[in-house]
């Protein structure tokens, strides 16, 4: 119960915290920030998931975590590179940054099946808070074609994370 | 009088032909997190050549089981079909991506 309702405090953050860009218009500097920061954010939970989950799955799908989101801040590093865009950060990247390092030192204080458990469920309402930010912010104020894609290509593997997730959660039960 | 070349020939051409009729290679890809064809069609013996063009690992997962090939990123594997039957596969890592193969005896 406790993880679920902590799972959707996270969601309810999360959207505010990418509402607040809908009030100004973004701008492609401003989204590059944004997507990629969410990069970071979850490979730097991955990261805390190898060091204390106990379960197999959990560190396989961490490792997923890692391995494929370090692949697409590549991608975006070398898309911002090539169209001469210095990603700026922002309200939205700040807040974000700041949701997740609450989140680190939460999870930081849970130990073994009560990690596995609070860091998958994060990992699914996290997802979801993405996923919905890509659809609804950035992908339709994003300008630039390329970047349009890539962050299209984002979404379908975010969506995909999101699936995985759900069954890794799923089987923690 | 037939002159003595024409017999390997025409065995290599029967030999030739007899392979591509009856083990074909099928190419399955993967790209941008999308399977296709959604619907591959194959016979038993056949090879299947899982193509990944993402820079994501992706895998083939036969959800009855059957078989599981992982595809690290930019990389092509290929498998040998043993088994008639129809098989709905996906990635484990992005289980959006779903395809079914359709395997003849």
């Amino acid at each position: 119960m406790f993880v679920r309702f902590s799972a959707v405090i996270a969601v309810m953050s999360l959207l505010s915290s990418f509402a607040l860009a809908e009030d100004a218009k973004l701008t492609d500097p401003q989204i590059a920030h944004i997507a990629y920061t969410a990069g970071v954010i979850d490979i730097a939970a991955a990261k805390q998931a190898l060091t204390q989950a106990s379960n197999k799955e959990v560190k396989a799908f961490a490792e997923g975590m890692v391995r494929d989101h370090e692949a697409v801040n590549k991608l975006a590093l070398d898309l911002v590179e090539k169209l001469k865009v210095t990603p700026e950060d922002n309200d939205t990247s700040k807040t974000l940054s700041k949701n997740a390092a609450d989140k680190l030192a939460e999870l930081g204080k849970l130990k073994d099946a009560e990690f596995d458990k609070a860091y998958v469920a994060n990992e699914v309402a996290y997802h979801k808070a993405v996923d919905s930010a890509l659809e609804i912010t950035l992908i339709p104020n994003a300008n630039n074609a390329e970047l349009k894609s890539l962050l299209q290509t984002g979404l379908k593997i975010f969506q995909g994370h999101e699936q995985h997730a759900e069954h890794v959660a799923a089987s923690l039960k | 009088m037939t002159p003595r070349w024409i017999f390997p020939i025409a065995a290599a051409l029967t030999l030739g032909a007899s392979v591509s009729a009856h083990a074909a290679t099928i190419q399955i890809t993967m790209e941008n997190l999308v399977i296709s064809p959604a619907e591959a069609l194959a016979k038993v013996g056949d090879t299947i050549e899982w193509i990944n063009k993402d820079v994501f690992a992706h895998t083939a997962t036969a959800r009855n089981g059957e078989w599981d090939v992982t595809l690290p990123s930019n990389k092509t594997l290929t498998s040998v079909l043993k088994k008639a039957g129809t098989i709905d596969y996906y990635c484990r890592f992005h289980p959006n991506m779903k395809a079914t193969l359709v395997v003849e005896p």
